[in-house]
């Protein structure tokens, strides 16, 4: 599994039968005992492994749950409530299994910004890149999959929602939904054969995760200066006890963190609403996903207006999947040489802005499309009243200073800016309806919309042209170089 | 050429054959194996089977609706008031985002005359398929149902008027029996 001489030396006569056989302790060893790592990295390289121990939590937790959860639809939410209340643990091992979806995609974030940050998905290790896209796409899916089987009501219309979007596929999207569904709605048939996929994803995550250790163990991990190793001896250090306990560690700190969510806050990451078993005639007032999915909930909404023949149903789910398909050509993208951005001043800053564009449109994805961002202007009260019952409505609006919003033969709607004259004016009218209040102001639509702009100009825009235009800073020598400098004197680190 | 068929081993030309038409084998037999296994998650045959319904319209109140699930699926059957037909006639069905006038979207009865008090429409909101809300909760800007989710409203006749969703709320397949008094919706 690595590019490198294998450092094992089997000691026993049995350990010597085992290697000539089936050399797995041998893989072993030379994977993660001996297995030469770049002695710089920080602790932005541990999420590896804590993605690595995320998994298998998932994985245990999940087969457990599995034992007491039944997949019906008249079934599956009292089931779950019963691991809850009545399963020995079950609360505790459904409130590891819930929000360690959460910690999963939190780590996973985190990994892949660090990628992104130190050019980690450049020549050679553009394989290793695409296999951790193809992870990701496939935690979204198991995690979609997963959120469907408590049977509440956020499940089953986020599920409705999500399975909807495939319908927008022109000609055959019907047919590939009701394919999908297993019936023309979410139903007992859906609900089977999530549970199944649901339980059979992470294995093969799983086994994607092997083709992804396999490919930057060819390669040789990235390291923070981006700079190739040299000398093995001088720029390297075993995996084992270096970046073990350096891993391990970070591993503590993380399960800290996820311990907290699990013992003082389990639901905080949730939706109330999923406590309410899901009912296909009544759906929740506010659908949203889960926060990791938010991003691109927030992309899908963004396209409200077709583009040219594409009608903006179709065009929000094209540029959702966009959002992620532009990850696996990122390294065809890229055309600056240098990897590191601590090398490269002027793409840092713009690294910064896509962190910042990414987080907001979390934010966007959780807000209504016509909630107000900034406030430009007062409220108004705003009136609906009936003809039929204070005909000179209109006379008596523009005498108290309403603006007409519109007016037919039935209802004539009107705007105040002043509570006073609103006021008047429902005395003076003798209407009995209710003033409501109106915002104006920037809403979170065109902010979305914009956030889209800058996620995609970031990739299809920025990323080749910086490579282009921006000159970096000189890189060091090598790993061991960047090190003693670093370790130098105060002036050596003024002058870098 | 006489030099090429000489240098060719016996039985080339056989032994191309038997490659092709081996792996033709393979391959068409793992489609015809592959069919099955996405053939599956089709909907079965008992739930093709519960795909219609026969829906009393005689207890629902002047104003009122009722909602069914047929496979799963929502469904409206509303009872209109005289104001609310009128509301839905009186629109100039070229000015709508989904053109459809209102006698469009009924269906006749046994005898060929329509029903304009009874509308019956699909109950998913045609922009992601949330539930929209209606008589009893709120009804939106034209008097019809509002889907909660994203803002779209309907008239009275079920006809998108404002908000995300780009087409009207359809009107499934149905009819009447005999006296009028039942609709049979079908999937």
């Amino acid at each position: 599994m690595s590019g490198h001489e294998s450092t094992y030396k089997p000691g026993t006569g049995i350990e010597k039968w085992i290697d000539a056989r089936l050399p797995i302790v041998r893989l072993v060893h030379d994977s993660f005992v001996g297995f030469p790592v770049a002695k710089n990295l920080n602790y932005w390289w541990t999420f590896g492994a804590i993605l690595a121990v995320c998994l298998v939590t998932q994985i245990i937790t999940g087969i457990v749950l599995a034992m007491h959860y039944v997949p019906h639809v008249d079934m599956a939410f009292a089931s779950v409530e019963r691991i809850m209340r009545d399963v020995e643990y079950g609360w505790l091992i459904r409130y590891i299994h819930a929000n360690g979806a959460s910690m999963f995609f939190l780590a996973v974030y985190i990994h892949m910004f660090r990628g992104l940050y130190y050019g980690s998905y450049k020549a050679p290790r553009e394989i290793s890149w695409i296999l951790g896209v193809i992870i990701y796409l496939l935690m979204m899916g198991t995690a979609f999959m997963g959120y469907v089987l408590p049977w509440g009501q956020m499940s089953l219309h986020g599920a409705s929602v999500i399975t909807n979007l495939i319908g927008a596929i022109p000609l055959v999207g019907e047919q590939i939904k009701i394919w999908l569904q297993g019936a023309p709605s979410i139903g007992n048939a859906t609900l089977n054969r999530f549970f199944s996929l649901h339980y059979l994803l992470p294995f093969m995550i799983a086994g994607v995760v092997i083709l992804h250790i396999w490919a930057f163990h060819t390669t040789g991990n990235n390291n923070p200066t981006g700079v190739d190793v040299k000398d093995e001896k001088k720029d390297t250090v075993p995996f084992h006890p270096y970046y073990t306990v350096k891993d391990g560690f970070a591993i503590i700190v993380f399960l800290m963190i996820f311990a907290g969510f699990v013992f003082y806050a389990p639901n905080v990451l949730g939706h109330a609403d999923n406590y309410i078993e899901g009912n296909p005639l009544k759906t929740p007032a506010h659908i949203v996903p889960e926060w990791y999915l938010l991003p691109f909930y927030a992309i899908l909404r963004a396209i409200t207006f077709d583009i040219g023949p594409i009608p903006a149903k179709l065009g929000g789910v094209i540029a959702m999947f966009g959002a992620i398909a532009v990850l696996f050509v990122l390294p065809w993208l890229d055309t600056s040489k240098v990897r590191s951005l601590r090398y490269r001043p002027l793409a840092r800053q713009f690294f910064l802005g896509f962190v910042a564009v990414c987080l907001l449109l979390g934010v966007a994805g959780a807000s209504n499309p016509d909630d107000i961002v900034i406030k430009t202007g007062e409220d108004t009260l705003r009136y609906e009243v009936a003809l039929e019952e204070a005909p000179e409505a209109v006379a008596v609006a523009e005498a108290h200073h309403g603006k007409i919003v519109s007016s037919n033969s039935e209802r004539v709607i009107v705007d105040f800016a002043h509570y006073e004259d609103a006021v008047e004016f429902a005395e003076a009218s003798g209407t009995t309806a209710e003033a409501t209040v109106k915002h104006h102001g920037l809403t979170w639509l065109p902010v979305a919309q914009l956030l889209t702009f800058l996620y995609f100009a970031y990739f299809l825009i920025i990323i080749p042209l910086l490579g282009l235009i921006e000159r970096p800073k000189d890189e060091p020598e090598s790993i061991a170089d960047s090190i003693h400098k670093s370790n130098g004197s105060a002036d050596a680190v003024a002058a870098e | 050429m006489t030099d090429d068929k000489d240098n060719k081993p016996p039985n080339e030309d056989r032994r191309d054959f038997i490659h092709i038409a081996a792996g033709a084998a393979v391959a068409g037999g793992a489609g015809a194996l592959a069919w099955p296994f996405v053939a599956q998650m089709l909907p079965a045959l008992d739930t093709r089977a519960a795909s219609s319904l026969e829906v009393p319209i005689t207890g629902i109140p002047e104003g009122g609706e009722i909602r069914v699930l047929i496979g799963g699926k929502p469904f409206f059957i509303r009872h209109r008031t005289a104001a609310e037909i009128a509301a839905a006639e009186s629109v100039e069905a070229g000015d709508l985002p989904d053109p459809q006038t209102d006698e469009e979207r009924l269906v006749a009865r046994a005898d060929g005359t329509l029903n304009p008090a009874i509308l019956v429409v699909s109950g998913s909101c045609t922009h992601l398929g949330c539930v929209p809300v209606g008589p009893g909760s709120n009804t939106g800007e034209f008097g019809g149902w509002y889907c909660p989710c994203h803002g779209s409203h309907y008239d009275t006749s079920g006809r998108i008027r404002k908000g995300p969703a780009p087409t009207n709320l359809p009107v499934p397949t149905y009819e009447y029996n005999a006296d009028g008094s039942a609709v049979t919706i079908s999937l």
